[in-house]
């Protein structure tokens, strides 16, 4: 045991004795020989901290983060600024070395919190309950179809828009493969909006649920009467409305999706809060009708007492969950996302609607004034009517081409949409913040002016 | 071992410990908003009509001093790793290098886009990519995704993967084996995929028996599902001859890897006919908990059930990695980009902090510490499989429970000792189970420690049984009522707000 100085081989040495063993090999003994590894792992390291520290920030200084660009990606994971009051709270011992709050008088501070949590999702969606988190917004859009299925069981028909965002569908159907589903996906207008007038021809009687994201993929703020519409066409046959919301920063502007007829509403929490980290961990946010609230898989906080009646929070519900249930819970989920769930909710409590308003304005009038420029451009064609802060451009040249040039000068253009769907070419979607400044717009339109020439 | 000191000399304070009301409780300040540039927005200038606009939003307007104190006082309600001893079997809580979220949080991995061009994310897949190999090495699996954000996805994608892999052979399988001592999380992942779960009892060495397993084993066996070491931390010393028995029969072996702890750097599930493997970050390779997430869950596979891994995956190509979705075999997506990406960050500097050497101590240590507490226990409390275990030891409270003490109130009385409990009530094989789990982090003064708070509380089931039953005293609150909680739920803040700012409304 090299690493160990004498006094502490002693203190092992006596602790081996104590178990009855003369050697740390002993303790292994009834792992059959022939698995026994006889060599060390051929692994790299020990590396000391600050070969560590090199080692990593060598790596990182490999990638392009967000602020040493003129950055306009969107697509599901968004550059919002993180105050620095969240980050230094998340990153207490006491909260995030703590375990899931399973004993309840030991964790009230992450019990509160995620009561806080569930409060905030609810206030935020205008929805009667919500749960203490999943993985992400798609695993929750997953989470959210198979709870409509345990509502409606019998039925086997899904309508959803093809304005949700792709990899959020792709993932239901990886989820819920074996369940046979039908999926009827509705393809977007020619202005990125839902097609309602298709969506509504496809409900039937057999249709489970109906599933939008507003905004949509490509930023557009979906039509009210459309949304309307398709709430009383599903509710016509009984089945459910579920409504996704991906840029939860919009929740700060619009009318959220419990005023929308929503019955279960599924978010994205990380643009409140969290940074981006090449796409994880983020946060599955997932709220519903309290009559609903027995089929709704996940974690719950709950109010309670003591035995002196002092105010306490506890897991609750549990007889839904797989540690009880087993083969017949709601879900298989067990850890879920509850430090990024606090971040959250920290940085909600710092904004306030007054902060979460600013945000979303002025996230809006940056896109806003980004489209008005990139319209002005020869050979860009913008067809949406209303967006929030992300907008698609039709482009004269392949966006592929447009981002290969744009990144020499500095800046991380939009989504080539062609990535996603081949019937999309030619497309590009960007996306802007409040960290998106007039300055980067004229940086923007500046260079695109010399690529098209 | 030593004498008996009464409970007030353990670690348990109280001190100052404050009442703090909810976030939604708390007096507003409307002047404390975080200003952005200092101009006010007014919203005239929006040109979105008004029935799109939310008329209210009916969260508090505080100041930063105000939320920073609140969730100061909340933190310090938790007990936590840094706290103090967390000995919860089944979930490895050992320490968090604060050197991981140092690396997790460099601009250049945390202020990434997952969508940024190829050129500009070359750290990101390379670290990607060395870790998936780092992880296939340890367990001895040939390739590894690193998708699954926590150990039941990846159950989930490998149930998946194991589903495609036999209906691409024509023969679609219903039924899984499942040990009745294993984790709730596989049968349920099970049933997601449609599944059929047989229960498979364990024999009376709390093992899995090729006898029992082969009496279940037919042509609709699509996989055994099992756990090594086991959940009563005992290694499965018959895995050989049934991982043999399960592929004769045309079935597959998935290892839930929870227990790795116990194996890093001395075995491989790999090597013992295992064919999926998960590990838990967040459990075996130090990243943190989260107070219930965020973990991860990388998925390992052999060679035969690789076409099915989900997609992206990280190549290399040259110099060059590149993430490629061109795999028809492939059962998709499993969750929106790839991964959680910034707890794979902290498990790779884990493991380079650790290199091959320190892996194996750190096994050697953890499995040294369960069974020192089994030793210097077992006269006083249950052990229902008394022998060498791996890096967790089971006991129930069957000697406790003859005066009335169950496993619940010896649980709650740690909490006096300054202790949070063990697992308790888990496996489901062991009545009034206590599954201890030290971790290699511990000293052994303080397991020293824990074993006196535990003798004591076994004398005081004894002698004073009353104290262990109406336990916990000394913490911040008494045993909460967890029936009142489920019979009818409050599961938000009201909307109206109660007249003190700053007491807990009665």
């Amino acid at each position: 045991m090299g690493l160990y100085p004498d006094e502490k081989k002693q203190a092992l040495e006596r602790m081996l004795d104590f178990v009855g063993a003369s050697s740390f090999e002993e303790l292994f003994r009834e792992i059959p020989h022939q698995v026994r590894l006889r060599e060390d792992l051929n692994l790299p390291g020990p590396l000391k901290e600050w070969e560590l520290l090199a080692r990593l920030g060598s790596m990182a200084s490999r990638n392009l983060p967000s602020p040493q660009v003129v950055h306009l990606l969107g697509a599901g994971c968004y550059n919002h600024h993180v105050f620095s009051a969240t980050k230094s709270l998340i990153r207490r011992g006491e909260f995030f070395t703590a375990y899931t709050p399973y004993q309840p008088e030991l964790s009230q501070g992450t019990l509160q919190a995620m009561f806080e949590f569930q409060t905030y999702v609810c206030r935020l969606a205008g929805m009667e309950v919500a749960n203490a988190s999943m993985y992400d917004g798609a695993t929750a859009l997953a989470e959210a179809i198979l709870m409509a299925q345990r509502l409606k069981p019998g039925r086997n028909r899904v309508v959803i828009s093809g304005a949700v965002h792709p990899e959020y569908r792709a993932v239901v159907r990886t989820i819920t493969e074996p369940l046979g589903l039908e999926f009827i996906e509705i393809e977007p207008d020619s202005s990125w909006e839902t097609h309602w007038e298709k969506v509504e021809a496809s409900v039937t009687s057999n249709t489970s649920c109906l599933v939008i994201q507003n905004p949509n993929f490509f930023g557009t703020i979906e039509d009210l009467e459309g949304l309307q519409r398709a709430g009383e066409t599903i509710h016509k046959v009984e089945g459910l409305f579920i409504q996704v919301v991906v840029e939860t920063t919009s929740l700060g502007l619009l009318k959220p999706p419990g005023e929308l007829g929503a019955d279960i509403f599924v978010g994205e929490g990380q643009p409140l809060g969290l940074p981006m980290s090449f796409g994880g961990p983020h946060l599955g946010l997932l709220a519903t009708k309290e009559a609903f609230l027995r089929q709704m898989p996940g974690r719950l906080v709950g109010q309670s007492h003591d035995s002196k009646g002092k105010r306490g929070f506890v897991l609750t519900l549990s007889t839904r969950e797989q540690h009880i249930r087993r083969e017949r819970a709601t879900s298989n989920i067990c850890t879920n996302q509850a430090l990024c769930a606090l971040a959250m909710t920290v940085q909600l409590a710092l904004l306030g609607p007054l902060g979460l308003k600013e945000i979303a304005v002025r996230s809006r009038e940056a896109a806003r004034a980004a489209m008005e420029a990139l319209a002005k451009l020869q050979g860009m064609i913008i067809p949406q009517r209303r967006i929030y802060n992300e907008f698609v451009v039709q482009t004269p040249v392949p966006p592929a081409r447009l981002n290969g040039e744009l990144l020499k000068r500095g800046i991380i253009g939009g989504l080539d949409l062609e990535s996603f769907n081949p019937a999309w070419k030619g497309n590009w979607l960007l996306c802007c913040t409040e960290k998106n400044s007039p300055e980067d717009i004229r940086k923007l339109v500046l260079a695109l002016g010399e690529v098209l020439r | 071992m030593t004498n008996q000191e009464p409970p007030e000399f353990f670690e348990a304070e109280q001190g100052l410990i404050f009442r703090e009301p909810l976030v939604f409780e708390l007096e507003e300040r409307k002047e404390g908003r975080i200003p952005f540039r200092n101009e006010a927005v007014s919203g005239a200038e929006l040109d979105i009509p008004e029935e799109f606009l939310r008329q209210d939003l009916p969260i508090p307007q505080l100041t930063e001093q105000q939320v920073v104190r609140h969730y100061t006082r909340l933190s310090q309600w938790n007990f936590s790793v840094d706290t103090g001893f967390y000995p919860l079997g089944s979930c490895t809580m050992k320490y968090n290098p604060r050197v991981n979220e140092e690396a997790a949080s460099l601009e250049g991995f945390a202020s990434l886009h997952p969508y940024a061009p190829e050129e500009a994310v070359q750290g990101a897949l390379a670290l990607m990519y060395e870790l998936e190999s780092m992880l296939a090495e340890i367990t001895g699996m040939h390739r590894v995704t690193l998708h699954p954000a926590a150990g039941a996805q990846a159950e989930l994608t490998g149930m998946l993967m194991v589903r495609a892999y036999h209906r691409e052979l024509g023969t679609p399988r219903k039924k899984v084996l499942i040990p009745d001592s294993a984790h709730g999380t596989n049968p349920a992942s099970c049933a997601l995929c449609g599944f059929q779960v047989v229960q498979v009892p364990s024999d009376e060495r709390g093992l899995l028996s090729p006898r029992e397993i082969s009496a279940r084993l037919d042509q609709d066996v699509a996989a055994l599902m099992l756990t090594n070491p086991n959940t009563l931390g005992l290694f499965e010393e018959h895995i050989l001859e049934i991982t043999e028995m399960v592929h004769r029969a045309g079935g597959l072996v998935y290892c839930d890897g929870a227990n790795l702890n116990a194996l890093s750097g001395v075995a491989r599930v790999g090597d013992m006919g295992v064919d999926l493997v998960h590990m838990n970050l967040h459990k075996t390779f130090s990243t943190p908990h989260g107070g219930g997430g965020p973990g991860a869950g990388p998925l390992g596979v052999k060679a035969h059930l690789e076409p099915f891994l989900p997609v992206p995956r990280v190549s290399k190509i040259g110099d060059n990695f590149k993430l490629q979705v061109d795999f028809p075999k492939s059962i998709g997506r499993i969750k929106a980009f790839y991964g959680h990406f910034g707890i794979l960050v902290r498990a790779y500097t884990y493991l380079l902090s650790q290199g091959p050497k320190g892996l194996k101590e750190a096994t050697c240590k953890a499995v040294l510490n369960a069974n020192y507490l089994r030793v210097a226990l077992r006269d006083l409390y249950h052990v229902p499989y008394d022998r060498l275990c791996k890096h967790e030891c089971v006991f129930s409270d069957r000697n406790q429970a003859r005066f009335g003490v169950q496993a619940l109130d010896i649980a709650k009385r740690l909490m006096d000792y300054g202790f949070h409990p063990p697992t308790i009530y888990f496996p489901l094989i062991v009545k009034g189970a206590l599954m201890i789990e030290p971790t290699e982090s511990e000293t052994p003064e303080t397991l020293a420690k824990f074993v006196e708070a535990m003798r004591s509380i076994a004398r005081e089931a004894k002698d004073e049984p009353e104290k262990v039953r109406s336990a916990p005293h000394l913490t911040k609150l008494g045993r909460l009522d967890e029936v009142a909680a489920a019979r009818r739920p409050v599961l938000k803040a009201p909307r109206t707000k109660p007249p003190s700012s700053h007491g807990e409304p009665s």
